[in-house]
């Protein structure tokens, strides 16, 4: 009997990574849509924050072909 | 579907009743922080959580083959009698943490049940000592820790990240990525939880002789199978919704994005790379952890305690219920009829209990009774619920009392 120390910690680092990396780059979105003022630095920043909801977007997918696939 | 025999469908029938009180009992996995942040109606979530449960079960047709992953030998002559004791078991823990507002794992009451079961009907040598801690007792340890540690540098980073961000972006973006994370955690628990009765109801149809080994589930099990889960999900388990909503910490929509987007890799990850942990305990565990990634949140230890215990318990408590079951169900048929009565007996008298004190969707934002301020720190928490309007008024009441 023996611990298999090398998934569990594969699975807490894919976690620790997956998680806050999503939910970095999510926040990053709303930071973007959150500046108001008009001119091209609203636009870039909106520009971002859909780049950035997207990114999220494609894991949410990637995790659905995840649940498919198993 | 050709000569099932009573007890047969008996045992598929208390397998459909366990699949029930799996969908209600994990509701809160998935919806609890969603409905205590507000992010969608009480209802709307349930409904919500409810169809992405039977879509789950029928996303992948790898369906597992064996009822507990290799924790009982399957092929000791595993007996309709014995699953049936088992399935007893789990069902009456699973209601008896419901009726107590314990968010616990229904996969290891069924494996905790049929442990119990087996035991009795065909001693240790039906066991795998081995699978049994690595399969449940390693997984349910790490759960919590890695979606606990997950969920709470993930609150850090977005409390840090968006501190500036102005408060419509804010409430509107947290709201969508609460919806889909919690999405994804139903579709994921479907797939996996909706499963394991699929293959509990096949096993029995292998053992009764009505499919032939080694066989997939019929379309009409995985149908049923499903359908019983997502009903149970709608109905709504909102006593541990609660406990998980508002019990454990104080959510805000930040840590519940933050929770749920960590309870959703955790189960991704673990399913995916082999070492799979208990939604349960993962998503209980997300919730504590984004409690203590949040500067002032308070994380009622308390309450976490109790769960705790509840998990611990759940392994014995329902292998004991199920020993008892296979005693008397193996004397034979007036046995099985004297299990079933008493089975019966016991969750009416649970559900009368729990009429007593009914939690439902429209008391489930409420905060938890017997929960006191445990401190200072407590005590400020409460001021600022006092002062802050409360969610929005929720519809009224239909009469589910779940």
């Amino acid at each position: 009997m023996s611990i298999d120390w090398h998934a569990l910690l594969t699975v807490l680092a894919v976690t620790l990574v997956s998680t806050v990396g999503l939910v970095g780059v999510f926040t990053l979105g709303i930071v973007g849509l959150s500046r108001r003022a008009a001119g091209p630095a609203a636009a870039l920043g909106r520009t971002g924050a859909w780049v950035c909801f997207a990114a999220c977007a494609a894991a949410v997918v990637w995790g659905i072909y995840l649940i498919v696939q198993k | 579907m050709e000569h099932i025999t009573l007890l047969i469908g008996i045992v598929i029938a208390t397998a459909l009743v366990f699949d029930f009180t799996n969908g209600f009992h994990d509701t809160a996995n998935a919806m609890a922080t969603t409905i205590s942040t507000g992010a969608l109606k009480p209802k709307t979530a349930v409904a919500m959580a409810a169809v992405l449960n039977l879509v789950g079960a029928f996303l992948s047709v790898a369906v597992a083959k064996t009822i507990s992953g290799g924790i009982i030998d399957e092929s000791a002559g595993i007996k309709p009698e014995v699953i049936f004791a088992g399935l007893v078991g789990a069902i009456l823990w699973n209601l008896v943490t419901w009726l107590a507002g314990l968010p616990s794992s229904s996969s290891h009451a069924l494996f905790g049940g049929l442990i119990g079961a087996v035991l009795v009907a065909a001693g240790t040598h039906g066991i795998h000592g081995d699978a049994v801690v690595m399969k449940v007792l390693i997984p349910a340890a790490a759960a919590p820790v890695v979606a606990g540690l997950a969920a709470t540098l993930a609150t850090r980073v977005t409390y840090r990240v968006g501190r500036r961000a102005d408060p419509e972006a804010t409430s509107r973006g947290y709201r969508a990525g609460q919806i889909a994370s919690a999405g994804l955690v139903s579709l994921a628990h479907g797939t996996s939880d909706g499963q394991k009765t699929m293959g509990v109801i096949t096993l029995t149809l292998i053992t009764g002789g009505v499919l032939a080994p080694h066989s997939d589930p019929p379309l009409w099990v995985m149908v049923s199978a499903g359908t019983a889960m997502a009903l149970g999900t709608y109905l709504g388990g909102w006593r541990i919704i609660r406990t998980m909503g508002r019990g454990l910490t104080d959510i805000q929509p930040q840590q519940g994005f933050a929770a749920q987007t960590g309870a959703a890799a955790t189960i991704l990850a673990s399913s995916h790379l082999g070492f799979a942990l208990s939604t349960t305990q993962v998503c209980s565990g997300a919730v504590m952890g984004a409690g203590l990634g949040r500067k002032g949140a308070v994380v009622r230890w308390g309450t976490a305690g109790r769960m705790v215990s509840a998990w611990v318990l759940t392994l014995p408590a329902a292998g004991l219920v199920a020993a008892g079951a296979a005693l008397l169900a193996d004397q034979g048929t007036w046995g099985v009829t004297a299990v079933a009565v008493i089975a019966l007996a016991a969750c009416a008298a649970i559900r009368s209990a729990a009429r007593r004190k009914p939690v439902t969707h429209a008391n489930v934002n409420e905060p938890v009774p017997g929960t006191p301020a445990a401190g200072p720190q407590d005590a400020v928490t409460a001021a600022i619920a006092a002062v802050t309007p409360p969610p929005p008024a929720p519809a009224p009441a239909s009469g589910t009392a779940a």
